[in-house]
């Protein structure tokens, strides 16, 4: 089983899916999107630190990431201006981390790869690390999902509940961390953000309760992985860029769709 | 016993006393208001209270185990999440469609559980909001500045239906509001606060204090009025008493001087 590239190609690329659905409706909902994004830009630093002292790829991109998104959180809690220290820290994080690769032989060929995936060169043994991942995250936001909501509804509503919205907004960002890490080789450092927002985004108008919109995007990003893996193979396309385009697509029909149903 | 203790609660922010020397108590079932102009700290206060806000000196005593319904001062439903109010009320403890059709019924929104948090209006939010603040059969409710955004009419129901749910209940209620007109008369104690306790006591009490004059004025008379028309300062056509009229004051006399429509705020 899982011998033909595209197969494990699509199942990578499900399990991802699976994490970045509920995952991104929290992004959505929190308006965290550009803290996404610096999040995963920290992701080619991580590589970069992971090559440069031999550690395993998943655990540096895993580490910086999840630095990155505890700076940013401390960063915003100390009243600095989000917007701008988003901006700044996403880029700086991205350019940073693309010199250091530079000093490490043998990787400049693979650039691409980093920024934008590899999700048809998924080993069986990424497989296994994306579905743990995801596995992981899913397990995390089940876990913590009604004080999550609570949290994300009312900090203050939360506090009166007896939790602490503190802990929910640390599992986040733990969750985030993990997705950055399972998501780089599929979709890449640049378009890991889009991801976890567009299927989120997509499924935000067809939805009533927050359960559905989570699912609805598992289902949207899932099937944006298929149709932009046959795209790819069609077309010739690059696989990661073509999953979010179809995405992208189905959002614009989303939005498209939605009046039409509730009024 | 007290339901809430608060003794000498200082709270400091950004090197600035927020709050200083706040001793108050909460006895069950009483309603208790607090007023104070804006950043005179009830915010603050509450969530001392509450345990969100961290103190700089003094102490919060809750009885143990207290049961807090907390109605907070708005809900971020502008954020893009889908929620049924019926889907609402689960958060974060799980309730049964009975209860959540009974509680509903109770707060007069009836029906409304399939429809979104923010299509809702303002007064059918708030009415949601206490709903599920009901659910736990709190010993206490605590309202922020519950009534933002209503009308005055929607107001004034929606402050007879919480001393409704105080009646069935015996739930106290403690509730924050920066508007004067129908929340004191609803109260059974009113403490003025403006960085610390300026009086507090029954609200004729307080309304007749002369550190709540000097916050407020005299103007609140008139929207209290709508409760209880016994305008306590006498003056006479012409005779000019000066006195400062809140913008809801309705009562009549007339301003001949210029030094009137100075005072008159």
């Amino acid at each position: 089983m899982f011998d033909d590239f595209l197969l494990r190609a699509a199942v990578a690329g499900i399990g991802l899916a699976v994490a970045t659905g509920p995952l991104g409706a929290f992004v959505v909902w929190r308006r965290m999107a550009y803290f996404g994004d610096a999040t995963s830009h920290a992701a080619i630093l991580g590589v970069a630190l992971a090559l440069a002292l031999s550690l395993p790829i998943a655990l540096g991109t895993m580490l910086v990431a999840l630095a990155m998104a505890l700076t940013v959180s401390a960063l915003a809690a100390k009243g600095w201006a989000v917007d701008t220290t988003l901006g700044v820290l996403a880029h700086s994080a991205l350019a940073f981390g693309l010199v250091a690769i530079s000093f490490v032989p043998g990787v400049r060929a693979d650039m691409s790869g980093l920024l934008f995936g590899d999700i048809l060169a998924v080993s069986k043994q990424d497989l296994a690390f994306v579905w743990g991942g995801a596995g992981a995250i899913l397990a995390l936001l089940l876990w913590r999902w009604q004080a999550l909501l609570t949290a994300t509804l009312s900090e203050s509503l939360a506090h009166a509940s007896g939790l602490n919205p503190d802990r929910e907004r640390l599992a986040l960002t733990i969750a985030l961390a993990i997705v950055v890490a399972v998501a780089l080789k599929i979709v890449g450092a640049l378009l890991i953000s889009a991801m976890l927002i567009i299927p989120a985004a997509t499924a935000r108008s067809l939805s009533r309760s927050p359960e559905t919109m989570a699912i609805l995007a598992v289902l949207i990003g899932g099937a944006s992985v298929l149709a932009g893996l046959q795209l790819s193979l069609q077309f010739d396309t690059p696989a990661g860029p073509s999953i979010i385009a179809v995405a992208a697509l189905a959002f614009i029909l989303s939005t498209v769709i939605s009046p039409l149903k509730t009024r | 016993m007290n339901l809430i203790e608060t003794k000498d609660l200082t709270v400091r922010l950004g090197g600035a006393d927020i709050l200083s020397g706040v001793t108050m108590t909460i006895l069950p079932g009483e309603i208790v208001t607090i007023v104070g102009p804006n950043g005179s700290g009830k915010s603050t206060l509450l969530r001392s209270i509450l345990g969100i806000q961290a103190l700089a000196s003094g102490s919060v005593t809750r009885k143990t185990g207290l049961r807090i319904g907390y109605v907070p001062q708005r809900l971020h439903i502008d954020r893009p999440m889908p929620m049924t109010a019926r889907r609402f009320l689960s958060l974060p403890q799980r309730c049964t469609d009975a209860q959540a059709t009974r509680v509903l019924a109770r707060c007069g929104v009836a029906g409304v559980e399939n429809r979104q948090l923010a299509d809702l209006s303002g007064g059918q939010l708030q009415r949601v909001l206490l709903a599920r603040a009901l659910l736990n059969q709190p010993e206490i409710l605590i309202l922020d500045e519950p009534t933002q955004g209503l009308d005055q009419p929607g107001e004034a129901a929606f402050y007879q239906l919480i001393e409704e749910v105080r009646r069935e209940t015996g739930a106290a209620v403690l509730l924050v509001s920066h508007d004067l007109h129908v929340v004191m008369a609803a109260s059974d104690r009113v403490i003025c606060l403006n960085g610390h306790v300026c009086c507090q006591g029954a609200p004729d009490v307080v309304r007749d204090a002369p550190e709540y004059r000097a916050l407020f004025g005299f103007g609140t008379q008139g929207a209290l009025a709508l409760y209880r028309h016994d305008h306590d300062h006498n003056h006479g056509p012409g005779q000019g008493t000066p006195h400062q009229h809140g913008p809801d004051c309705n009562h009549s006399h007339s301003h001949s001087t210029a030094k009137e429509a100075q005072d008159h705020v």
